[in-house]
């Protein structure tokens, strides 16, 4: 059917993820207010993986779960799945297509805009029909900085920015289970060419500076790389990883992988404890989800003062030994 | 090999960012100039992949005239040459930008021949949106891999490898010419040298003025996030701070765990 609201949905193991369940949000809003159809395209590692996750979605709020149904289309192969969400496009004429502005999830959609000929707002907030266009909400400066603009184009392709809208529960949507509809994309032996050739395992072992609760953080006031090693220690302690600002990755003081922000790693530990950082706009985009943070500086006015929650003014090289000497008496007190 | 770098002028906003009365922009009257750390990593591996395989590099930006400094910075580093496509200060959305670069790349291509490796920036540090490099390589019917994070140039082909979802890495061989979106940490960008500089002042920056086109993105204005201002409870001075630093630890559960 055609002039319908189309959501991608991300299954990677299975499971439907949170980035797809808020574009799912988006679309379910977009979808009523058109008083369209929503329909979901699910992207799935395998045809298989797709079908268990279709099976999470519920009808009416999902009219229709179209699963991508081709012998040779896995993950590993970025223009297969341009071509083949073209092609549901170009079938099905929706009025907008919603995806995760996740990496993958803005890679995709710019795939498939640069096929289809469409322009495409990624990051999106918020976005509001009116007339022919729509007018939308989207992050620049990840997330520092807002746009409001305006989308004009007969199919709207949008990405909404993760960790921005509230997920939508699929079991909420409708009582029934939503129809499956297999589709059988066209996907030339061109869109088949690219392919991921190798995998590397992730290293294990070392906390990820990902997924730690306590995340140190060094910036140019630590003034070298030895200089890390008071941070690395009071991280040990508290079962944390450290990390870093710009400055210090620049420098070689530490490798990229530390680095902390907008062009790094956004954190959102239990705490973060930023030291010697003053805190830049770019910084502050990678750690702002921590749920405390505590600011070592020796400037009372840093701008990283009007970010953290505490703060120690000193000279970090005689605030966190101290803090470590204090941890292990403490912990040695029992 | 010849090797394309596509870049974006940008403010180098630091602690906050200020917008100008009308919202239009931001205020880049107390700002200095720069590009992305992508892009600043673009510029170095196409310098590094000359040094060792031979042939030229090229430099290409769409922005005002002031964003020939940014192509002399990229050839302060050691760029070769630098295109310019000069706008009038509008705003080019994706597909406009895109398009822009498409024209001037076949042209190039038709007098220089073609381009081995064309890099891009992941996403641009301003606009951020995405896709101007996979819709550049779309148009001229290249593979395109964004996201990379390391570079291995073959003989006719490149492996280019990127983190993979949920952890690990994962790796694409293209046949080149290919196009390819780089991330920071994909090698550590020198600084330009004094006769760097020097040199980059005498080197070629070919101009053409590309007419403005809509895109179907159109900003209307910009906003700053509502975010609460706190003001940091300062918990202490110096060394004398620990035992207040290990209390609210503890008391935010991090410590005895
Ligand atoms: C497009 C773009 C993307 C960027 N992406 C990122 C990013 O991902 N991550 C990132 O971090 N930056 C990023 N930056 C860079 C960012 O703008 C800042 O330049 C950088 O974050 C500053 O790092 P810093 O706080 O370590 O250094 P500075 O700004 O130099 O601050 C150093 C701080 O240390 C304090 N200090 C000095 N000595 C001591 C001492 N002994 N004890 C305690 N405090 C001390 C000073 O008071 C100061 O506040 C980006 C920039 C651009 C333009
Ligand atoms: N005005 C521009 N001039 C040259 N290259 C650009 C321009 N805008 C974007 N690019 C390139 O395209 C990449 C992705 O940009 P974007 O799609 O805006 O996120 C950037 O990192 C640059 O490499």
């Amino acid at each position: 059917m055609s002039g319908a609201v189309i959501v991608v949905l991300n299954a990677p193991g299975g499971a439907i993820d949170r980035p797809s369940l808020e574009a799912l949000t988006v679309a379910r809003g977009l979808a009523e207010t058109h008083g369209a159809s929503l329909e979901a395209v699910l992207v799935g590692a395998d045809p298989a993986g797709a079908r268990a996750a279709a099976a999470q979605l519920r009808s009416p709020g999902v009219a229709t779960a179209l699963v991508v149904d081709h012998p040779e289309l896995t993950v590993d192969q970025p223009d297969g799945w341009a071509a083949a969400l073209t092609g549901i496009i170009a079938s099905r004429a929706p009025l907008a297509v919603v995806g995760s502005g996740t990496e993958r999830g803005n890679e995709l959609f710019a795939r498939v805009a640069a096929r289809a000929g469409l322009p495409m707002a990624a990051n999106c907030l918020a976005v509001e029909p009116s007339g022919d266009r729509y007018r939308l909400t989207r992050q620049r400066w990840a997330g520092s900085l807002l746009e409001d603009a305006w989308l004009d184009a007969q199919i709207k392709l949008l990405t909404i920015a993760p960790n921005s809208v509230p997920a939508a529960d699929p079991v909420a949507l409708g009582a029934a289970a939503a129809p499956v509809e297999p589709v059988a994309p066209d996907i030339s032996a061109d869109d088949l060419r690219l392919r991921v050739t190798s995998r590397e395992a992730p290293e294990r072992g070392k906390v990820s500076l990902g997924d730690a609760k306590v995340v140190v953080g060094g910036g140019r006031g630590v003034g070298s790389g030895e200089g890390f090693a008071d941070l690395e220690e009071l991280a040990a302690l508290l079962g944390g990883a450290v990390g870093g600002s710009r400055v210090v990755t620049s420098a070689g003081w530490r490798p990229h992988s530390d680095q902390i922000g907008q062009t790094g790693l956004r954190i959102a530990p239990d705490v973060y404890i930023a030291c010697g950082i003053s805190g830049a706009i770019q910084h502050i985009v990678g750690c702002k989800a921590a749920k405390h943070i505590l600011a070592i500086n020796t400037d009372a006015d840093a701008p990283i003062m009007g970010v953290a929650d505490y703060a120690v003014i000193g000279d970090l090289h005689t605030v966190v030994p101290a803090i470590s000497a204090e941890l292990r008496r403490r912990g040695a007190a029992g | 090999m010849n090797i394309l770098v596509c870049v974006k002028r940008v403010p180098a906003t630091g602690g906050r960012i200020l917008l100008t009365e009308d919202g239009s922009a931001i205020d880049t009257r107390h700002l200095g100039f720069t590009v992305s750390p992508h892009e600043e990593c673009a510029v170095e591996e196409a310098v590094r992949i000359v040094e060792a395989r031979g042939g030229t590099s090229t430099v290409l930006t769409l922005g005002p005239s002031e964003a020939e400094e940014q192509l002399r910075e990229a050839m302060a580093i050691g760029i070769d040459r630098a295109i310019l496509l000069e706008t009038d200060g509008r705003d080019w959305d994706p597909v406009a930008t895109a398009s822009a670069i498409v024209d001037a790349i076949r042209a190039e291509e038709a007098a220089n021949g073609p381009f081995d490796l064309i890099l891009f920036g992941n996403e641009s540090a301003d606009s951020g949106g995405f896709q101007v490099g996979i819709r550049v390589a779309a148009a001229l019917g290249r593979l395109c891999v964004s996201g990379v994070k390391a570079l291995a140039v073959g003989d006719g082909s490149v492996v280019a490898r990127r983190e993979a979802t949920g952890g690990g890495w994962e790796s694409f061989e293209l046949p080149m010419p290919a196009v390819v979106g780089v991330k920071e940490g994909l090698n550590l960008p020198r600084y330009p040298s004094v006769p760097g500089r020097l040199r980059a002042r005498k080197k070629e920056v070919a101009r053409t003025s590309p007419a403005w086109a809509a895109g179907g993105l159109e900003k209307i204005v910009l906003r700053l996030p509502q975010t609460e201002t706190t003001v940091a409870e300062v918990i202490g001075r110096g060394a004398e701070a620990a035992p207040a630093v290990v209390d609210l630890l503890t008391k935010i559960g991090v410590v005895g765990r």
